[in-house]
Formats: C-alpha cells, sequence, structure tokens
C-alpha cells in the first residue's frame, strides 16, 4: 500500500475501492498476469503469489500454498503422543525446536505433569530455544539483504549457522530436526567442552554482527530501497493479528517471552528491541537487534544454567500414556513471533486434535496481498522476506 | 479472570467454563450468540488480538466445536470461546468482518471440515488442497490410510515393513514372528 516508488500520476491506474482493492477488468487486456513462486530463489519456502500487473506495479495479489502439504495434523492424530514429535518438528524447517517444546508442553500439562520437569531441564530447553532462533536470525537477517542482491552477507550467515548446527549435533545428534525437547524434560545434559566451543561460536558471531551492519544499515542501495517500503502501520497489527518482529517493527512491543514468560526467561535479563517506522529497513534493523540479543541470551543462560542435574522427570511409559479428556493453548515466541498450539485430548492414547497457529497464517496471507497492492515488482522477494513467511507452517 | 467470567456468563449464559491456566480460559456459547459474544469481548473487554480458529469434530456426539480464541494484550490473557455446531448442518456466521484474517480460517475450515460461513470471502476457494473431490480431509471419518492405499501405488520392487515386525526380527532373531507380514511379503 504505501509505497515510494508509487507513480504519482494514478491516471492509468485502476482505482482502490473502499475495501481497500482496485478496480481491475481483466478483459480490458491492460494487465499481466503472472505467477512468483511455487519454486523460486525468492519466496521464501514453496508458495506462490499470484499477481496481476499494471504496468510494474501489482494491483492484485493472491497467495497460493499447498505445495508442501503433508496433513501432519492429521497424522498427529493417529499416532500415540510421543509418536507425534517426529511429525510435529517438520510443521516448521526454520526453527523445528519451537514444535518439540509446545507438544511436550501441552502433553505435560494436559497430564498434569508440568511440575514434573527438573530446572536443569528447564534451562537446557531455553538454550535449545534461543540456539533455534540463532540459526534462524543467521540466516533471516542476511537473508534480508540477499533480496537486494547483497549476496555475500547469506554466505557469511549460512557459514555461522552451519557452525551453530555442530553444537546442535554434539547436544542432540542431528542438525535440523533434533527432537531433543521430550515429555519429561531433554534427551541430554550439554556434553564435555560445549560452552567453550558454543563461546568461540559467539565470538565469530559478534564479529559477523559488526561486519552484516556495515554491509547492510551502511549501504545505500538498502537503504534508498528498503526505507519507507511494504510499510506495516501500527494500527494493522490489532486488525491482522500481526506479531513478532513485524509488530515491534512498527512500535507494538509484544513479545511471548516477556508477556507470557516461559521456561527461565523470567530469570534472563533482556528489553525486545522495537523501531517505530514498520518499513522493511525497521523491521530487518529489529531482527539484527535480536540478533545481538540472542547472542547475550545464549551467554547469559549457559552462565546461569547449574553445571549438572536431572535432565528429564518420571513420565508415564510412552507406549501405555493416556491423557484425560481435556484441551489448552500453549505458545512461545518464535524468531518469527507468536507461535501456538491448540492441543485436545479426549482420554485416549492419541490427541484429538492438534492445531498449529504459526505467525506466517496471517503474515503471508491476509498481510502479503494487502501489503503488495501498488507495490512495484521488483520489491515483492524483500516485502515477503521481510514478512519472514514460512508457507509449512500455514498447510500443516 | 474470575470477574471476567462471571460477568461475561451473566451476558451471555456461557456452559462448561473451564480456567486451564491463570491466563486461559474456555467456555461454550450458544450458536447464536457466538458472533456477538466474539464482538463484545474485542469491543468492551480489550480482547483485540484475535489468535486463533480452529474445529474439534466430536463425531460421537455428531458436532463440530468450533474455537475462537482471543488474546487481551494489557492483561496478557486469553479466552476461547467455544460452539458446538451439528455436523449435518455445518453452517456458521462468519465472523470476517471483526479481523482480517478470519476469512482465512473460514476459508480453511471450509475445506478441511466442510463448515460453510455464508457470506465469507472467498470462503469456496481451494486452500491447501487443491482439485480435492473426496470428503473434507481433516473429518474424523476421512481414512487417510485407506486414501492412500486406493490413491497410490506400491513400486514395483520396493518393500515395507511393519516398524515393530522387523525390530522384533532384528533384535530376537532366534524367537519365532507372530506378527502378520506386510501384503508384498505374503
Amino acid at each position: 500500500m504505501s509505497n515510494k516508488f508509487f507513480q504519482p500520476d494514478r491516471s492509468k491506474y485502476p482505482s482502490m475501492k473502499d475495501d481497500g482493492t482496485l478496480d481491475v477488468d481483466l478483459s480490458s487486456q491492460k494487465y499481466t498476469k503472472i505467477w512468483l513462486g511455487p519454486n523460486h530463489p525468492g519466496v521464501t519456502g514453496n508458495m506462490a503469489v499470484e499477481m496481476t500487473l499494471g504496468g510494474d506495479e501489482i494491483v492484485q495479489a493472491k497467495t497460493h500454498v499447498g505445495y508442501l502439504h503433508r496433513g501432519f495434523e492429521k497424522l498427529i492424530e493417529r499416532r500415540l503422543f510421543v509418536q507425534g514429535f517426529p511429525t510435529s518438528i517438520r510443521m516448521c524447517v526454520a526453527e523445528p525446536d519451537t514444535n518439540e517444546y509446545l507438544i511436550a508442553r501441552s502433553t505435560e500439562e494436559l497430564s498434569g505433569l508440568t511440575d514434573r520437569v527438573p530446572e536443569m531441564a528447564e534451562w537446557l530447553r531455553t538454550l535449545a530455544l534461543e540456539m533455534a532462533r540463532l540459526q534462524g536470525l543467521l540466516r533471516g537477517v542476511p537473508g534480508q539483504a540477499g533480496t537486494y542482491s547483497l549476496g555475500i552477507g547469506v554466505q557469511w550467515g549460512v557459514y555461522l549457522r552451519d557452525l551453530i548446527l555442530d553444537r546442535f549435533e554434539e547436544l542432540t545428534g542431528a542438525r535440523v530436526y533434533h527432537m531433543y525437547i521430550i515429555p519429561g524434560g531433554v534427551r541430554g545434559l550439554l556434553p564435555s567442552g560445549f560452552k567453550r566451543r558454543m563461546e568461540d561460536n559467539l565470538t565469530d558471531i559478534d564479529d559477523f554482527i559488526v561486519r552484516i551492519r556495515k554491509l547492510i544499515f551502511h549501504n545505500s542501495v538498502f537503504k534508498s530501497r528498503a526505507v519507507g517500503s511494504a510499510v506495516i502501520p501500527k494500527e494493522w497489527i490489532d486488525k491482522f493479528g500481526i506479531v513478532g518482529t513485524n509488530a515491534r517493527a512498527s512500535g507494538v512491543k509484544r513479545d511471548v517471552r516477556k508477556d507470557n514468560p516461559y521456561l527461565k526467561y523470567s530469570e534472563l535479563d533482556f528489553d525486545p528491541p522495537t523501531a517505530t517506522d514498520g518499513d522493511v529497513y525497521s523491521r530487518t534493523w529489529v531482527r539484527w537487534q535480536e540478533l545481538v540479543q540472542t547472542v547475550d541470551l545464549i551467554r547469559q543462560i549457559m552462565a546461569k544454567m547449574p553445571e549438572k542435574g536431572d535432565i528429564r522427570g518420571d513420565m508415564p511409559n510412552a507406549l501405555h500414556w493416556k491423557i484425560p479428556k481435556g484441551e489448552t493453548y500453549v505458545k512461545l515466541e518464535s524468531g518469527r513471533g507468536e507461535y501456538g498450539m491448540y492441543y485436545v485430548t479426549d482420554g485416549s492414547s492419541k490427541p484429538r486434535r492438534v492445531n498449529l497457529r504459526g505467525p506466517s497464517y496471517t503474515h503471508a496471507i491476509a498481510v502479503l496481498e494487502k501489503m503488495l497492492i501498488n507495490t512495484n515488482i521488483a520489491d515483492v522477494h524483500a516485502t515477503m522476506v521481510s514478512l519472514q513467511t514460512c508457507p509449512p507452517e500455514i498447510e500443516r | 479472570m474470575k470477574s471476567l467470567i462471571e460477568r461475561v456468563s451473566t451476558k451471555y449464559n456461557l456452559q462448561e467454563v473451564v480456567q486451564q491456566r491463570d491466563n486461559l480460559v474456555f467456555a461454550y456459547v450458544d450458536k447464536e450468540l457466538a458472533i456477538d459474544m466474539v464482538t463484545y469481548m474485542r469491543d468492551y473487554e480489550g480482547y483485540a488480538h484475535f489468535t486463533l480458529m480452529s474445529c474439534v469434530d466430536w463425531i460421537e456426539d455428531g458436532k463440530f466445536q468450533l474455537l475462537y480464541l482471543l488474546n487481551n494484550p494489557e492483561t496478557k490473557t486469553e479466552f476461547g470461546i467455544k460452539v458446538a455446531i451439528d455436523r449435518d448442518n455445518a453452517v456458521m456466521q462468519s465472523a470476517h468482518h471483526l479481523w482480517e484474517q478470519i476469512w482465512t480460517y473460514q476459508r480453511e475450515l471450509k475445506e478441511a471440515f466442510g463448515i460453510d460461513f455464508p457470506g465469507s470471502p472467498r470462503v469456496d476457494e481451494d486452500f491447501v488442497v487443491e482439485g480435492w473431490d473426496d470428503m473434507p480431509h481433516m473429518r474424523r471419518d476421512f481414512d487417510t490410510n485407506k486414501y492412500a492405499e486406493e490413491t497410490y501405488f506400491m513400486r514395483e520392487g520396493r518393500k515395507s515393513y511393519d516398524p515393530a515386525t522387523y525390530m522384533r526380527e532384528k533384535l530376537y532373531p532366534k524367537q519365532p514372528v507372530t506378527a502378520k507380514k506386510n501384503k508384498d511379503e505374503q
């Protein structure tokens, strides 16, 4: 809607209706319809945007999802509680650990066993979630620069992300899908020397943070294209259900870690960064500050967590576990915003219903479709990446 | 939360109120009053953030349970408004005029459960499963295994194993295996 590349002479463009859509007559042959995706380097994940163009401006946009649909929620309904874990983590590749925590916490809460999770496990869960956020930001922050052809930052970020995946591998045995957080706690303690190796990686990331700041925020191309582009006005936040960094970049300070503290976040010292302009530049700036903050949080966690302790409380036999009838909604703050799970049980050994609430559900459809109207076609990728859209969490 | 529950209970005759946590409440409301209550909660009780719209299929009761989950950013609390609707007449008043993202949820619920929301924008457009012509895939009576067996075929020369049988054979090779073998092994 708000775009500085907006052509000042509107006489040749369709007029806007009261509902914010444009009055487009496709039979007039003045418009071109093209598809962006589902496979395209500028698209986050496999998602397509059906665009109708008037000149080089978008006059209509429709998001199409379904290219990744594997029926995860349905499959989980037909499996034992513990069998839901390997399926659930694939609902969001960007930060799979978030799904582990949600499903573990839901089953613990509905069984009335939340107090059995040992303190050490709570710290390790917090560490795993922050490591997941860090590896996501190491892709996301330079990825935004990549949409404006500043590709070198992406290469730096991917290298450093791999180092964090190395730490995940030694902690959990796996690089991407960890299944580390399980009902009752976690699967293992920190390996010997883990903290030292993590500190080495964080030192490298400190250096990257300085370099990526110069690459992005001191760059005239990035500034001239990102400032004032794809603005989310403050009044859109509740109207569209916008969350996370997208909301904070528009001046609305919401963060589940602060608003409804879970795990050990109430014992950590941090203040979620915000901005006011709500454009691509602000969202990238907020994410860059989150990168700095996440590194600090991991250091705080490693300093405050005990050296030893139980990592898993007594839980029912996973093969014979039945949970009484009930329902809950558990949420956390992922790198993209509020990430929640509605979990319903019926007294049997399998969940009755599992419904994931990912931030992209609104960001990639209602918000993106509205935002792209009157946007220049060259800015579509940057807009989409700046919203951190993740299609798997839409189609589950 | 207690005073809020009492206040809203009187006004909307809430049933089966469950306070799941200090900051989370679920309650049933009559179908005819549901959208009115959602509007009231948004405009008068500060539940300005719409978190989730979902559905549970209670096939044994012949009901769908719709959920409108609202969040109050000031009090940091959540209120889940539940509505029971007949499976045989799965129609619900649309709430798309209240929040901009609700039409997406309603479009998904139409496709996944077959619940209609007359007047909701693009409610009949395919959402996740384009070209789907079977029963709505999230209903409890949709059998995913049967659908897969009828729709797809096993590639020639490919074997699949029942995980329990396979592991038993690996771990205890001397014990006789009594579990049923797969079709292609029979």
